[in-house]
């Protein structure tokens, strides 16, 4: 008897159709698709895009040169050199993130005691040569600078999760 | 011929003009001139089908990928021109900008020859198909018969296309459709004939003309004499066929985009875009064919409205549209399952219809005297 009715039911097709109502169904439902340059998917506070150097708000940079970011760092995309500036003060001579290497896993925001390296939420940078994306301790503190009021909303948004 | 009938399509102050290449047509060409008129004129008819239908053929790659893509809770493509209209355009240039590589080892005329092989027969089975009671290319009794042979030969194309490069994956690839195709071809005869047989002509006029008789179109619910109704499991298997028949989901294993390797995977650029508008190109055939055998062709639905191509084009497209959907909802069928679902599920049901139609139309309650 189960058979019969099993007969009866692809006879009429009867899983194909309640397959097409499915399809039939979506083909008027709410499109999914962002139409990327009009339109962007929301971003969160904690957003990891290009990185940037920051500022204390005297002007100095924030960076001592504690080399953690380099260490913790899995793509080994990092790499800075020290030395004493004029004042006395240890700084760094070199801070190069290498774009071609970096994974944005965001480590080297977590390792930094201070708050010098920041991932920031601009994820449209791009190069057309490799050595485009070999970024230098001018640019970051160039980006620092051009991003700074988003990244202190974004830190102050996550302040109260740490 | 062509002379009075473009006196009547033109504007009176043409007619001079008219007259004067009649004329002068025959002071240069002499005793030839009506067979000239006659080459012309045939040229420009057949030009007024195949123009719009490579339109159609580029138009209905677009309007598979728009339905798709809503179908799958996307927009498709949008961005070439207002609501991505130019898209096929876009499509052309890219298509003819692409270098074609003929293999080192390929016989090169006949590699050459294979898309053409496959995409001619569609365009020849137009010239039998009637878009309205007089509108038809060449009115022949035997269409249907037409037809059925002349996109048969399509397989010729595959099986050219799966030699021609020398390539063992091309050549398996040709193998296996065109045993799909050539099987599908028996329960598509079958279920043809079940069609014959209520109509009683093989002309297509006369089919579709046919199914405009019976109780319920008395009744002014025409669209219930036709024939997807009373010859309901014909025209599922009927459909089915003609996926089948066009590659299409869910028997495209032939090109099988993600894992199978088809009969075209040695062609490039134009050649291979040939593949693809003989593909679309012979679902615009099926669909035409399917509208026309169990839709009703050109009728209306209902006897108050007048009958007249706006309606084949409508049931064209609808069912063009069931192309996609179908698509869009179900997965490829293994090779073997193809082949069980031709030889041992539709030919077996097509068999029995046909018996079953016969007793029906001997009994007293035959409904299509």
């Amino acid at each position: 008897m189960g058979s019969m009715k099993e007969m009866f039911n692809s006879l009429l097709l009867k899983e194909l159709f309640k397959g097409l109502s499915v399809t039939g169904r979506y083909a008027f439902a709410r499109k999914v698709t962002v139409r990327y340059p009009e339109e962007k998917t929301p971003q969160g506070f904690r957003f990891r895009g290009l990185h940037a150097l920051r500022r204390h708000a005297s002007g100095e940079e924030r960076c001592i040169a504690c080399k953690l970011c380099e260490a913790v760092c899995p793509a080994m995309a990092i790499d800075i050199e020290m030395g004493e500036r004029e004042d006395g003060s240890r700084r760094t001579t070199r801070y190069d993130i290498d774009m071609n290497k970096c994974i944005f896993c965001g480590f080297c925001e977590e390792a930094c005691p201070v708050g010098a390296i920041v991932l920031t939420r601009v994820f449209e940078s791009h190069g057309e040569r490799q050595s485009d994306l070999y970024y230098t301790k001018p640019m970051l503190l160039a980006n620092g600078d051009r991003h700074e009021a988003q990244i202190a909303a974004d830190e102050a948004a996550d302040a109260k999760y740490r | 011929m062509m002379i009075e009938t473009l006196q009547q399509l033109l504007p009176g102050f043409l007619t001079p003009c008219v007259n004067w290449l009649a004329q002068s047509g025959e002071g240069v060409f002499g005793s030839l001139w009506p067979d000239i008129v006659t080459l012309v004129w045939t040229v420009v008819k057949v030009m007024l089908i195949i123009a719009p239908l490579l339109g159609a053929v580029a138009y209905a790659t677009f309007a598979e990928r728009k339905v798709i893509g809503w179908m799958q809770a996307r927009i498709g493509p949008n961005r070439v021109g207002p609501w991505g209209l130019f898209q096929p355009l876009a499509d052309g240039v890219k298509v003819f900008l692409k270098e074609i590589v003929i293999p080192a080892h390929a016989d090169k005329a006949v590699y050459l020859l294979a898309p053409v092989f496959s995409f001619a027969p569609a365009l020849i089975a137009c010239a039998v198909i009637p878009f309205d009671d007089f509108l038809v290319l060449a009115d022949i009794d035997a269409s249907l018969l037409f037809v059925m042979s002349v996109t048969s030969v399509s397989v010729y194309g595959i099986i050219l296309a799966g030699w021609a490069p020398n390539s063992k994956y091309a050549f398996f690839g040709a193998m296996r459709s065109a045993a799909q195709m050539i099987s599908y071809e028996v329960p598509m005869g079958l279920a043809l004939v079940v069609v014959l047989m209520v109509s009683g002509s093989l002309n297509l006029v006369d089919i579709v003309q046919g199914q405009g008789r019976g109780t319920f179109a008395g009744m002014g619910l025409k669209f219930l004499s036709w024939n997807w109704l009373p010859l309901w499991p014909m025209f599922i298997v009927y459909v089915a066929s003609v996926f089948a028949e066009c590659n299409r989901a869910p028997f495209d294993l032939a090109e099988g985009e993600s894992e199978i390797i088809g009969f075209h995977v040695e062609y490039s650029g134009m050649a291979f875009a040939v593949f693809q508008l003989a593909e679309y190109g012979a679902m615009l055939m099926g669909c035409t064919l399917v509208s026309l055998l169990f839709l009703g062709g050109w009728l209306s639905p209902v006897s108050f409205l007048p009958d007249g191509i706006l309606w084949l084009l409508v049931k064209i497209f609808g069912v063009l549209v069931l192309f996609y959907w179908v698509r869009a909802t179900f997965p490829r069928y293994r090779y073997d399952q193809v082949m069980r679902l031709g030889w041992k599920v539709f030919i077996p049901v097509c068999l029995i219809w046909l018996a079953v139609v016969a007793c029906w139309m001997l009994s007293p309650w035959n409904i299509w005297k």
